[in-house]
């Protein structure tokens, strides 16, 4: 089964780790994953501050360029990618006219047949359904499974999960023998761009997430996003000095989170790379 | 030779500013058999009225019409000036040109073209139209009101009082309805279940009430007066002449926790019960469903310890027919349940409530004798947070409109946690404070200026629970939009309130319309809000839309003097406006060749055999009739009819064909 992946910037820079992870599941679960020849940025947090037609140009040419080679599902981990691409689809569908204007912008035909999926729901279809016979040393932590705001929303769009209480990351990390928490905080805002501008901010408002989930006894925090994963992990320090205190929690990929289970070593994982070393309990 | 009236409304400036009524009432007076054309500023008012009955008068016109609004509005307004004036009303027709020109078109010639157009073709129906006789049917004086609650209650003792019988149909087994579940009532603070209970007791031994409660309305048919309306008794299990209510059935029997439907599943019940001690019949009902002896074959310790051996296992439903004249339907409202906020914990926090269940706690008579305790483990919450428009004002719920009572008793709520709490805190969030009506408004100063009850203007976002305290997070928007978190220990969402379940259901089975929301519809907003567009059928209290006591009292009585207006005449006269199936000499008797496909079209059952038959029995010709006591007029059978034997009376096929071929016409 062939599934085209977009991956985006991070997952070639801040997220090398979400992206080894994301491959090393890909191999041991035999899935041919065929990244997008020539993808381009997906517009991220700025185009679509500034301008439209170009915040929807520039998914468009990514999916335009799957279609082309014929990837009639792809699988983009990183959160803030897949919600651009999404965006773009559900607009292009929703005004036709926009459609033949995208078209002439990126030189291609868009049809808007291509399958986006989210990493979960990747988990969910290709994963699942051979885990239970592949998981070797069970994730056997609690774990608060924090999902950000654009892996769910905007609802209209996505039309995935439940917004105000997501559940389908802690179905998959209940299957690998964690628990998963209570989590209120789940899809409270990490501070997400304001990392590079107002990093006091993230600060503010990563550590309340970060204390959230030490309070109540989680062992790790589960991310599907490369911009929560930075701003929980990479800001660490800052977010210590802010709050006066040393949070220890380790932050990891879902990805990642699996491959362990099913016995991937850490830096088969790509964990070598994180901030805050990831040191959990064996278990026994 | 006719001789027509044409009577052109400019009401006031509806019609005349964008219409030139001028021009039309200059060339309609020239129309073939127009025998007088004029024009008016309000047709509808007396002296509009007035020029129409002398015109009849002077100029012995044979038909008019009456060129002004929509006819659902005035038509039988003209109808009757026309009668007045001795000319048969269904020989007057009205040309809408309102609704249908000039409000929705811009001033223009081909406007006042068109409204020429509209004249000219009801002057060429009017001339077909026949001096038709109204339809008599007999009234039965008997009234069903569905719903026990305090409207039902209301409704049927107000018509019994006035010398008609009722039959009272509640779909529980005890009468009361939502005001039975609560505490104390807003603006006054006195006890609900003081000020129902006597009228419980009147329903049931009021001579002129029948009351079945534990049943419902299967099916009706029939039409305003004459209606047959199917009740099915659900099997009470036992029999009520040997009942005497002892209640020591309940206190032996051995299943004792199932979740109780009045204290709103704060509290248990047996599966024989009687839903409160005040219920009225104050006789027990088995639940079927969780009953042993139903599940597993064994048990009956009822009936062994009944002393008076009324527990019949084996009794049926029983469904049984009576006939009435006026229905009323009362069937109250419920209200969304905590697990319909996905942003409050979906109903998994138990110290998350809803106001109905607020209510239980602080009834006298509730789970916790009326002391104010949080479920999850019975202590005294010190700090409680209300919040408003859980639901409602919501358009992103689904719930668009405002549910009304919530202002007023989320502020009676806070009241009663003060009166009982000292030493605690509450805290109301709320959008706005919507408290119109007699005292409300100084309720709620009440509330927080002599009960300290924290208003805060604003939404909340999240209620989640942290070492077991609820943490509210909301913003107080009086203050620049402000992060409020309270740290709480119970949190009262007043939810939206919404139609009652089966609401959809029973609106079909009674041919009766609903909203979006499927509240029951009523005729007119303002000048028929108690009517349905049934005739015969009336609404009272939440089932329209949520209403809080004194609303649905009135409205109730307003049913009442409906049903008692109905009641007060012997006979009915309604328009002859019905299908008919033509007849002739013999051997021909009919055109019809009976099909009878007309039969399984009749939306209302209307369509009758009728057999032509020799002297001696002998079967000649077997052809359709049209009970014009059902029929209502919609035409279907006459589209479907293959011979053409069926027509409209006042919408004739020869009218319609002709009001077709004028427009097509020069004039």
């Amino acid at each position: 089964m062939k599934i085209g992946i977009y991956p985006g910037c991070s997952l070639e820079g801040s997220a090398r780790d979400y992206n080894e992870s994301v491959f090393a599941l890909a191999k041991a679960f035999a899935l041919e994953l065929v990244q997008i020849p020539d993808w381009n940025c997906c517009g991220a947090t700025a185009a679509h501050n500034l301008n439209k037609e170009l915040s929807l140009s520039l998914p468009a040419r990514n999916l335009a360029l799957a279609e082309k080679n014929g990837l009639d599902e792809i699988v983009v981990p990183c959160a803030a990618c897949y919600s651009r691409l999404m965006t773009t689809q559900y607009e292009l569908k929703n005004h036709p006219e926009l459609k033949n204007k995208i078209s002439e912008v990126i030189e291609m035909d868009y049809k808007g047949t291509t399958k986006i999926i989210n990493v979960i729901e990747w988990i969910d279809k290709y994963i699942i359904p051979k885990l239970e016979e592949k998981v070797k040393k069970p994730f056997d932590y609690k774990v608060a499974n924090y999902y950000g705001c654009l892996l769910v929303r905007p609802n209209k769009v996505l039309n995935y999960d439940r917004v105000e209480d997501p559940q389908t990351m802690d179905i998959v990390m209940n299957k690998i023998g964690a628990t998963s928490i209570d989590f209120p905080y789940k899809t409270e805002c990490c501070g997400a761009g304001l990392s590079i501008s107002r990093t006091d901010i993230v600060s503010k408002l990563s550590g309340k997430i970060i204390e959230d989930a030490e309070h109540r006894g989680a062992d790790a925090i589960i991310v599907g996003c490369p911009m929560c994963h930075s701003n929980l992990d990479m800001r660490r320090t800052d977010i210590n000095k802010y709050w006066n205190t040393e949070f220890k929690i380790p932050v990891l990929f879902v990805t990642q989170a699996i491959g362990l289970a099913i016995g991937l070593t850490p830096e088969q994982v790509g964990l070598q790379r994180h901030f805050v070393e990831v040191k959990l309990a064996e278990k026994i | 030779m006719a001789r027509i009236g044409v009577f052109i409304c400019h009401c006031g400036e509806n019609i005349s500013a964008t219409v030139d009524c001028t021009k039309v009432c200059e060339t309609t007076a020239k129309l073939k058999h127009v025998a007088y054309a004029t024009e008016y500023k309000y047709m509808c008012s007396d002296p509009g009225q007035s020029l129409i009955k002398e015109a009849i008068k002077k100029y012995n016109l044979t038909g008019v019409v009456v060129s002004a609004c929509s006819p659902r509005m005035h038509e039988p307004t003209f109808r009757k000036a026309c009668a007045e004036a001795g000319l048969n009303p269904f020989l007057c027709e009205m040309a809408n040109l309102r609704e249908h020109c000039s409000w929705v078109h811009e001033k223009s010639e081909s406007t006042t073209q068109k409204a020429i157009d509209i004249v000219r073709i009801l002057v060429e129906k009017v001339k077909h139209n026949a001096a038709l006789q109204p339809i008599r049917v007999p009234v039965t004086k008997t009234a069903l009101v569905i719903g026990g609650g305090i409207a039902g209650i209301q409704a049927a003792l107000d018509i019994a009082n006035c010398g008609h019988k009722v039959i009272m149909v509640e779909r529980s087994p005890s009468i009361g309805g939502h005001m039975s579940q609560l505490s104390e009532t807003f603006p006054t603070l006195d006890c609900s279940q003081c000020i129902l209970t006597p009228r419980m007791v009147e329903v049931l031994q009021h001579p002129n009430i029948t009351l079945y409660s534990y049943a419902e309305v299967e099916g009706l048919d029939g039409f305003i007066g004459n209606f047959v309306v199917k009740i099915r008794k659900k099997a009470k299990s036992l029999d009520e002449k040997v009942c005497t209510g002892c209640g020591l059935c309940i206190t032996k029997c051995p299943v004792k926790k199932i979740p109780n439907e009045f204290e709103q599943g704060m509290g248990f019940r047996h599966a024989i019960y009687v839903p409160f001690p005040q219920a009225v019949p104050n006789k027990p009902v088995i639940d079927r469903e969780h009953c042993t002896y139903y599940i597993k074959g064994k048990c009956k310790v009822c009936e062994i310890v009944c002393p008076t051996k009324a527990i019949r296992f084996d009794q049926p439903d029983e469904v049984i027919e009576a006939k009435v004249g006026a229905i009323v339907v009362a069937t109250g409202f419920d209200i969304k349940h905590a697990d319909f906020f996905p942003e409050y914990g979906y109903g998994k926090y138990k110290d998350v409530i809803d106001g109905l269940q607020f209510e239980r706690l602080a009834s006298a008579s509730g789970p916790t004798s009326g002391e104010i305790l949080r479920p999850s483990d019975g202590q005294k919450p010190k700090n409680i947070v209300f919040i408003a428009c859980a639901g409602s004002r919501d358009p992103a719920k689904g719930i668009a409109y405002c549910s009304k009572i919530c202002c007023m008793y989320t502020a009676k709520h806070a009241m009663l946690y003060k009166h009982k709490v000292h030493e605690g805190n509450a805290y109301v969030f709320y959008m706005d404070i919507r408290s119109a009506g007699k005292n409300y408004e100084e309720f709620v100063h009440r509330a927080i200026e002599e009960d300290h009850v924290n208003y805060i203007r604003g939404r909340v976002s999240t209620v989640y629970e942290r070492d077991g305290k609820l943490i509210v997070k909301g913003v107080d928007t009086l203050l620049g939009a402000q992060p409020v978190e309270i740290v709480a220990d119970m949190v009262v969402l007043a939810t939206a309130g919404i139609a009652n379940n089966g609401a959809e259901q029973l609106a079909q089975r009674l041919h009766i319309s609903y909203d979006s929301h499927k509240f029951f519809a009523e005729a007119h907003p303002k000048l028929k809000p108690v009517e349905t567009n049934t005739a015969g059928i009336f609404l009272a209290g939440a089932c329209q839309n949520p209403k809080d006591i004194p609303d649905s009292v009135s409205q109730a009585s307003g049913a009442a003097v409906k049903v008692a207006v109905l009641f007060s005449q012997n006979e009915l006269t309604r328009e002859p406006l019905v299908a008919v199936v033509n007849r002739m000499g013999p051997p021909m008797y009919s055109t019809c060749v009976g099909c009878f496909m007309c039969q399984p079209v009749c939306p209302y059952q209307a369509i009758e055999r009728e057999e032509y038959k020799t002297r001696d029995g002998k079967v000649i010709k077997t052809v359709a009739k049209i009970n014009e006591g059902l029929c209502q007029g919609c035409g279907t059978c006459v589209a479907l009819c293959r011979s053409k034997s069926i027509d409209l009376y006042g919408y004739t096929n020869e009218q319609v064909y002709t009001e077709v071929v004028a427009l097509l016409n020069d004039y």
